[in-house]
């Protein structure tokens, strides 16, 4: 058992600079990812989970945006802690890639077009394991074979147009896991992707967790993936965190209306639900920048007059937190 | 690859084709007879037609273009009325100053005009992106003919550093040759980099925010090969494009700078040849640079099929 977790989110706030003004995507979000344990952060797009991601890697656009308030406490392979939401461009560029590593929701267009697969992935390799050419190419082939890539020596050295979707996303797994990382953050990952290439590419990234022992954090809006991969659940709505737990509480007893109307959307649990189904009301026109209130109140069948007013905080129970009001209640 | 060459090759046939015979006629529709201004006002109307008897001016104009288009194709383009020797060797005199003043200007422009693209899409928005981009307007929209006389003033009359035009005597070593170009050379290379500039600025933008430069910094590579390696080699097609239309543009059509440094260039021999109406001259010139201008976008085809290997058969 783990005594620390490997990565913990603690109140993060992400301030984008835009045209219209200043607006925040992710408020007061906290999470943590365990060695050995996939973390899937659930919401509909928009929600804050990519710009969390983003934040995480160091890689959220400088020009426009900033990390407004909290930390993102990662503990190293040496031991020690790092502070990303305030790590140096330095040290961050260390962490990518070797420690921490990320796959795209792309994987059309996240792979270079004019480098070969092999290339791409040695030059990770030597950039921190500090390989020599034939060393790098070597762990290249090596970890396209790990991903399943039939005729691993030949695919390295063709161009990402040669392959398909699943292929290149496979590509893009062995890219980020050559490095050995503690961290994987997957935004997305299986969207892009046929239905079949999804289940594999799925087993894939959690067979490489159990070998490697890595943490994950997977991004995904899809129920379906969560109910697949996913340890612990967190629930994003409006850049906020509203539930969080264990995997199978969170399915079997959801507390937050909001969760409890996804899982009413999942076709499989709508059926053998058909009598008292719940449809999740429309997105009232342009959400307007939460000022007060819950930020799901607007679409709450729940909600009454003071969830409008006051924010709901964060309650824990049980080894979950969820943030309504009215949870105990509707529950 | 070779059935590219191949198609392209053809292509050149063609557009040879078109190009000798829009120069044949074109040069011909213009007013002005070459004998009568060889021999001036005095002369009578009869010296004048025996001269163009002399020159098959006299033939019909469809006689005269057969006769040339046999030459062309035992690669001889004829005769100079004015200069008193074959074509192809008055071309050849004047080939080396253009050719070097053409790549060394291409070298002056892209060494001003990639890294400066390049600066002005990394910091795009910010205070260099706008120096830059007010420079290569600057540098766009100054006639070559005024930056060339600043530059004699300055570089040649009141510094003395280089020769104040020519191209040194015939029998100068390469390096004096030279010298005497890198004004003219620099005066080009500035004015032609803008283009570049904002070739490259735009290129870079296009592809600054493409996932793999996000993956390449995933990665945790430095910014400086994100940049030079992912970024600027997805970027490179439409900057090689650009340099290669400069390159050509420049051999064709150096004119004016090399008026303005009296430099013996292809641009003087041609618009010495227009105003004497010295047609075997203008045509096989003309010919010429089509066919280089031809060449040289063979070359950049060939040039982005090692770029991108999606372009590879």
């Amino acid at each position: 058992m783990e005594s620390a977790p490997l990565l913990e989110i603690t109140d993060l706030s992400v301030t984008f600079r835009g045209e219209a003004g200043e607006s925040t995507p992710v408020r007061g979000v906290s999470l943590s990812v365990n060695a050995n344990e996939t973390h899937a952060v659930v919401g509909e797009s928009g929600s804050g989970k990519s710009v969390t991601s983003l934040a995480v890697m160091g890689l959220l656009p400088k020009a426009s945006s900033r990390i407004s308030g909290g930390a993102i406490r990662y503990r190293r392979r040496d031991g020690l802690t790092s502070d990303l939401a305030h790590a140096s461009d330095g040290e961050m560029r260390r962490l990518r890639g070797a420690e921490i590593a990320m796959i795209f929701q792309e994987p059309m267009t996240s792979l270079n077009p004019v480098l070969t697969i092999g290339e791409q992935i040695a030059e990770a390799v030597r950039l921190h394991l500090g390989y020599d050419r034939a060393r790098a190419k070597a762990r290249a082939v090596e970890m396209l074979a790990l991903v399943e890539i039939p005729d691993a020596a030949r695919r390295a050295d063709d161009y990402p147009h040669h392959m398909s979707g699943g292929m290149r996303q496979r590509a893009m797994i062995a890219l980020a896991m050559s490095c050995n990382p503690a961290l994987l953050i997957a935004d997305e990952p299986t969207t892009a992707l046929d239905v079949t290439i999804q289940a594999q590419v799925l087993k894939l990234i959690d067979r490489l967790r159990l070998e490697t022992g890595m943490g994950v954090l997977f991004i995904t809006h899809n129920l379906g993936v969560v109910a697949e991969i996913a340890n612990r659940v967190s629930v994003f709505y409006a850049g906020e965190v509203v539930e969080s737990a264990e995997k199978r509480p969170l399915f079997h007893a959801p507390r937050h209306p909001y969760t409890r109307a996804l899982l009413d959307c999942l076709p499989a649990r709508a059926k053998r639900d058909e009598n008292n189904r719940r449809i999740l009301n429309p997105i009232p026109g342009q959400v307007a920048p939460v000022k007060a209130g819950c930020g799901f109140a607007p679409r709450c069948v729940h909600a009454r007059a003071w969830c409008h007013e006051v924010a709901p905080a964060l309650e824990a129970e049980d080894g979950r937190v969820i943030r309504c009001h009215r949870w105990q209640e509707v529950a | 690859m070779l059935k590219v060459i191949a198609r392209r090759a053809f292509g050149l046939a063609i557009v040879l084709a078109i190009v000798g015979a829009m120069v044949f006629f074109l040069t011909r529709l213009a007013p002005g007879d070459p004998a009568a201004l060889m021999l001036g006002d005095q002369a009578s109307a009869e010296d004048i037609a025996k001269l163009r008897e002399t020159y098959g001016l006299d033939r019909p104009v469809l006689v005269q273009f057969g006769l040339w288009l046999k030459e062309v194709f035992s690669g001889n383009l004829g005769h100079s009325i004015f200069l008193q020797r074959p074509v192809t060797q008055a071309l050849a005199e004047r080939a080396e100053p253009t050719f070097f003043l053409a790549v060394f200007s291409l070298l002056i422009a892209a060494c001003i005009g990639i890294p400066a693209g390049i600066a002005s899409a990394v910091w795009r928005g910010r205070m260099a992106d706008q120096a830059i981009s007010g420079f290569a307007m600057l540098a766009a929209n100054i006639p070559s003919f005024w930056l060339g006389l600043i530059f004699i003033q300055i570089f040649s009359v009141r510094l003395g550093l280089f020769p104040v035009a020519g191209y040194g005597s015939p029998d100068a070593g390469l390096l004096e040759r030279l010298r005497h170009l890198l004004l003219p050379a620099s005066v080009l290379g500035i004015v032609n980099s803008a283009l570049i500039t904002r070739f490259t600025r735009a290129s870079m933008l296009d592809v600054l925010d493409a996932d793999f430069v996000r993956t390449a910094r995933a990665k945790g590579l430095p910014e400086r090969k994100v940049i030079l390696r992912h970024a600027f080699g997805n970027a490179l097609v439409p900057i090689v494009t650009v340099l290669g239309l400069t390159l050509a543009l420049l051999i064709g059509g150096a004119i004016v700078t090399e008026t303005v440094f009296g430099l013996p260039g292809i641009g003087n021999l041609v618009v010495s040849a227009v105003l004497r109406r010295d047609y075997p001259v203008i045509q096989g010139a003309l010919l010429v640079v089509a066919a280089i201008y031809v060449l040289i976008n063979l070359a950049i085809d060939v040039l982005y099929t090692l770029i991108d290997p999606r372009v590879r058969m």
